[in-house]
């Protein structure tokens, strides 16, 4: 789904080795696991469905703790539940719900499209020592967070979009930082770069998942 | 802040891009890979690509040429040109576009809008409307690369593919198209406050000054220019900086 050409090509100029798949066994050897895509949530989620992907992502993401990096869709994915023509569950590993950007009544037209300045927080890892704060965004819906801290990059439109959620191993931006040129670039070797340990303890974000739910 | 983008548009006939006036008068201006290594050293905001005789000649888009300029894009790509079916754009997506560019095929077949929408999300789907003055505040809506007149109104069918799903709309003065005499500010204006989603003014930059007036007298949300890239000594930087003079927040 999406432009995966794009995500793959961003990866390679700052050196890493790609393999675009949708086969469940090639999360196996994955060092770290990207899910881009842009589109409607139903199809999104139908498509990890359908493809199997669901129980193996929740296992190596979840419980190997490998690093991942979701991308616009691939953010919203994450959320418990998505309100984006109907209601649909997402993935539910952060505590958060994609609703509609409603600022047409400020004036501002929707999709949120173009170049939009990201204010980071300190304390995030994706948005550590970009040459500029511009990133590329195409979207009309937003991910709503419970938990605001785990928000580690705003962007103002009419309302305060989470540009960057950030929980432990699991990374996600709403703009595209294959499309943002060099911020973009470095945000992308920020991941790559980024080392941690991840064992699977009680305070978990799929342990607080399951609390209120999600599947 | 949302930026206003700034994007360079380039016109590929027969595989090489072209500059043309009007709606005719073809000149060669260079190789597209070129052209679009060329535009990401600059840092663009983003880039149109239009094969726009694709449907003149009935075939879809050019596949090998979109995803050879594709490789030098890091900026987001809209191509057009061909697009017929909902296999042309997961095709073009697949190889490195962002967004897809309808024209013909939107206004002859409406619901296609709708499928695209559907299926690859609003976002993608950038309707082009191709316009020609009639006399003051009248304009008519061309189809088939500026060969076929429709009789349509570009606001009425601007609203109606916003209604149907469009994102984006690529509004192009077809007697402004290459002259560099400035958009049609009256057009933009027209259609911008007709829509909620946004509008790309194209068609007749040829001054610094052009680019400010079409966001304060059209409303546009973007800029969309080629002529004066390829032919003045200005970059989408020297524009950038003019808007941002011109109290326009850009990305610089």
């Amino acid at each position: 789904m999406g432009n995966l050409r794009s995500v793959a090509k961003g990866f390679e100029a700052i050196g890493c080795e790609v393999c675009v798949s949708s086969r469940p066994q090639d999360l196996e050897q994955a060092e770290r696991i990207v899910l881009p895509g842009d589109g409607a949530f139903a199809t999104g989620i139908e498509n990890l469905h359908r493809l199997g992907l669901i129980e193996p992502l929740r296992h190596h993401v979840i419980h190997e703790g490998k690093p991942f990096l979701g991308i616009c869709l691939g953010m919203q994915l994450l959320a418990r539940k998505s309100w984006e023509q109907g209601e649909w569950m997402g993935l539910g590993w952060i505590d958060a719900e994609v609703k509609p950007l409603d600022v047409r009544v400020q004036g501002l037209r929707v999709p949120h499209m173009g170049w939009n300045e990201v204010a980071p927080t300190a304390s995030s890892v994706l948005l550590r020592d970009l040459p500029s704060r511009g990133f590329y965004f195409v979207h009309g819906y937003h991910v709503v967070c419970s938990n605001e801290a785990v928000v580690k990059g705003t962007c103002a439109y009419g309302v305060s979009i989470a540009a960057v959620v950030e929980v432990r191993n699991i990374f996600s931006t709403q703009f595209h930082p294959e499309k943002s040129q060099r911020a973009g670039m470095q945000l992308l070797r920020n991941f790559v770069n980024h080392q941690a340990e991840y064992a699977e303890d009680p305070n978990h974000p799929h342990l607080a998942a399951e609390k209120f739910g999600a599947r | 802040m949302l930026k206003t983008r700034i994007i360079p548009t380039l016109l590929l006939r027969n595989s090489v891009l072209v500059k043309s006036i009007r709606f005719q008068t073809y000149r060669p201006t260079g190789m597209p890979r070129q052209a679009a290594r060329v535009y990401n050293a600059r840092e663009v905001d983003e880039m149109v690509i239009l094969d726009i005789e694709a449907r003149l000649q009935a075939r879809g888009p050019m596949l090998e040429v979109i995803a050879d300029l594709a490789e030098e894009c890091f900026m987001p790509l809209a191509v057009g040109g061909g697009i017929r079916t909902i296999e042309h754009i997961r095709e073009v997506m697949k190889i490195g576009a962002d967004k897809v560019v309808i024209n013909t095929e939107a206004f002859e077949r409406p619901l296609f809008i709708s499928e695209a929408a559907r299926m690859f999300g609003s976002q993608c789907v950038v309707v082009s409307i191709d316009a020609k003055r009639l006399g003051p505040a009248r304009y008519e809506v061309y189809t088939h690369c500026g060969r076929r007149v429709t009789g349509t109104d570009p606001v009425t069918w601007a609203q109606r593919a916003e209604t149907l799903g469009a994102g984006e709309i690529l509004l192009t003065s077809i007697d402004s198209d290459g002259t560099m005499q400035g958009y049609d500010l009256e057009l933009v204006r027209l259609v911008a406050d007709a829509v909620k989603i946004p509008v790309i003014a194209s068609g007749g930059a040829g001054r610094l000054s052009d680019f400010a007036d079409a966001v304060w007298q059209g409303r546009a949300s973007a800029v969309a220019a080629a002529s004066i890239f390829q032919f003045t000594q200005v970059t989408p930087n020297s524009v950038k900086m003019a808007m941002r003079d011109a109290g326009i927040d850009v990305r610089l």
